[in-house]
């Protein structure tokens, strides 16, 4: 799951980025509002964690923007005045979700996922496919109730395709989900963490559709 | 006193005089009128006895006074008194009531006293039955006429004064009931509504007042807005660096390599130094807004050395050389606290904003305007468009390198503020200067 962080202080930004990766997601942060509605343009996000003071405006001007054209990305406001107004004013500007600072790591992450899993229609915080669970909070996997053992990027492809079963997921998007900015990805890397899924799973469990990319057989 | 019996006492005393005025008027015009009036009768009853005694129809005997029978209708007529005296000096006759002493000695009129009585008498000769006739009034009388008229302008205005005076009350209330409407409609304001009074009919003499009033609440509104910004701003300020700090020891504690883990830690301690900042800086601020600073001789090139000095650790973390450029100075008399607030604040600045490298100089010269403090960085200088706005508190520049607080200049323009300075921001080819001009009134030692 890849997220858009706006925080403009250098700590908390770093730690946001460093700590949601630590928590299974893949974190982009910048600094500005201008920043921001450049990425949101140029990525695709699952989700955007959103400051509301920043350098050069309210964190809630970009959320009335981004609502106002129609967008339903799901955000969390990040505020540093926890008052009731606070909270009924973030939420009504139409963020998902709101935690005041400062936070905890892993209750951030809880609210992130339910915030994702909520925006896809899901109540459930476990995924299901063809006797595979998946624990997004956890990063466990289990196949018939025995444990697997997935690399924390090879769970990534596997909740992306699990996510959405039957739907194709191209190399780029994979690639997207997986990396943020700053990590450089080697060319091949999606295949090789496909090809050790593979490994792990059986050779049909992620078909490839060739010229497009990967996806999971459409029954869930 | 309040503005209503003010208005009540000033108002009867002025009508009570008035009053009293018109009274004593009235009362002298009236006793010239009765004089005259009366002065008039004497000599006509004086005439009218003569011409009788001489027609015959009252005797006049030489034997002895007569009776002279004088209308008696009313108690003023009775108070008219009569005698006849012969030329000789002998009483001939005399009305009842007269008194028994000579009423007159001149012809004409007179006033004589007679047994302490002053009386009012025209004489009248009659030559031909060589007589002297005398009519006289006493002037106790003409007094009572002229009281009588003055007690019946005073009784009414007894019985009215008190009527007067309430009216006065009752329209002087009225009269201020604008005021007190206005005292109302402030009274029941919350304390903290500070939207303008709603318009009303006002009469002129309030009209300023209300907009004296509205001018007052919206510069407390301002003032209490910019409180809350700075409250908003500094929750979101102190909170900000507390998160990251949570947050980083929560990936330190967690982080599965060295590398991460020394990351965090590193991270925790940049945000310590930050927040450490940003307190001291919060402090610094508050006192410069709160508190009087002593003024004292001060030596500027001593507080320039002191400055680099301190600033000396952060300048070489940073790669940043520190130059002076300063002469020696005369002293000054100023505020040592706003003064080295000012130029701390300025030199941290310039450091932040250098590159590795680069050179901050600092300069102090004395010129026309006074003693001049200038501080330039070889940075990325502030961009035109947001020179006004450095100086509001919590405001960082877009490319903020992070580090600040955002309260620097806000402090440097606080102290500038109370030093009576000036502050002035340049953009030399490249970098920045930041020069406090600080007017030095003459030489003091």
């Amino acid at each position: 799951m890849r997220l858009l962080i706006v925080e403009d202080d250098p700590v908390l930004s770093d730690g946001l980025r460093v700590g949601l990766g630590l928590s299974g997601f893949t974190a982009d942060a910048v600094g500005t509002l201008a920043d921001a509605r450049a990425a949101l343009r140029d990525s695709d996000f699952a989700g955007v964690v959103l400051d509301v003071m920043l350098p050069d405006g309210l964190g809630t001007t970009l959320l009335a923007e981004m609502r106002a054209a129609g967008q339903t990305l799901p955000v969390l406001l990040l505020t540093a005045r926890d008052r009731v107004r606070d909270r009924v004013e973030g939420l009504d500007a139409g963020a998902d979700d709101h935690l005041g600072k400062p936070f905890d790591l892993d209750e951030l992450a809880a609210r992130l996922r339910a915030m994702l899993r909520r925006h896809q229609g899901r109540a459930r915080p476990l995924l299901h496919w063809n006797g595979i669970d998946l624990d997004p909070a956890a990063l466990t996997a289990t196949r018939d109730g025995a444990a697997l053992r997935l690399s924390r990027r090879e769970f990534a492809i596997l909740h992306a395709l699990v996510d959405q079963p039957g739907r194709i997921l191209s190399r780029a998007q994979l690639e997207e989900r997986l990396y943020g900015w700053q990590e450089d990805v080697e060319s091949n890397t999606v295949e090789v963490h496909v090809h050790h899924l593979r490994a792990k799973l059986g050779r049909d469990v992620i078909q490839t559709v060739r010229g497009v990319g990967y996806r999971v057989a459409g029954a869930a | 006193m309040s503005i209503r019996l003010r208005l009540i006492v000033v108002l009867t005393l002025v009508t009570g005089v008035l009053w009293m005025s018109a009274v004593l008027w009235i009362a002298g015009s009236t006793r010239a009128q009765v004089e005259r009036v009366l002065d008039a009768r004497l000599a006509e009853s004086a005439n009218m006895v003569s011409s009788l005694i001489s027609d015959q129809r009252i005797a006049v005997e030489a034997e002895g006074p007569v009776r002279v029978p004088m209308p008696a209708t009313t108690d003023l007529s009775r108070q008219l008194s009569c005698q006849i005296w012969s030329l000789r000096g002998d009483l001939i006759g005399a009305s009842q009531g007269a008194p028994d002493a000579r009423m007159a000695l001149t012809e004409g009129f007179s006033t004589t006293v007679i047994d302490g009585v002053p009386w009012r008498v025209y004489a009248v000769r009659n030559q031909q039955l060589g007589v002297r006739v005398m009519v006289g009034d006493r002037v106790d009388m003409r007094d009572g006429l002229v009281a009588g008229v003055v007690s019946g302008l005073l009784w009414p205005a007894a019985v009215l004064f008190p009527l007067l005076a309430g009216l006065i009350w009752l329209s002087v209330g009225r009269g201020l009931a604008p005021l007190a409407q206005l005292e109302a409609a402030l009274r029941a304001r919350r304390p903290d509504d500070l939207r303008p009074l709603p318009d009303a009919r006002d009469p002129r003499e309030i009209r300023p007042v209300r907009r004296a009033l509205n001018r007052l609440f919206q510069q407390l509104d301002q003032i209490r807005r910019t409180e809350r910004d700075f409250t908003a701003f500094a929750a979101h300020e102190l909170k900000t660096p507390l998160a990251g700090l949570r947050i980083q020891a929560q990936v330190a504690r967690r982080a599965t390599d060295a590398a991460t883990r020394d990351r965090a830690l590193d991270a925790i301690a940049v945000s310590v130094d930050r927040s450490d900042r940003m307190v001291r800086q919060l402090l610094e601020l508050a006192a410069i807004d709160h508190e009087s600073a002593p003024s004292g001789p001060l030596d500027p090139a001593a507080l320039i050395a002191e400055i680099v000095q301190e600033a000396q650790a952060q300048a070489s973390a940073a790669q940043v050389r520190l130059v002076v450029r300063a002469g020696p100075l005369d002293l000054i008399h100023a505020p040592r606290v706003l003064m080295h607030s000012a130029l701390r604040n300025l030199v941290e600045n310039a450091i932040q904003h250098s590159p590795p490298g680069g050179q901050v100089t600092v300069s102090a010269s004395r010129g026309a305007s006074g003693l001049c403090l200038a501080v330039t960085d070889q940075g990325p200088g502030i961009a035109p468009e947001d020179r006004h706005r450095v100086t509001r508190r919590f405001w960082r520049g877009r490319a903020a390198t992070g580090q600040g607080s955002g309260l620097g200049l806000a402090i440097v323009a606080a102290a500038v503020a109370h030093l009576g300075a000036r502050l002035d921001l340049d953009a030399p080819d490249g970098g920045q200067t930041v020069r406090i001009t600080l007017p030095v009134p003459s030489q003091r030692s």
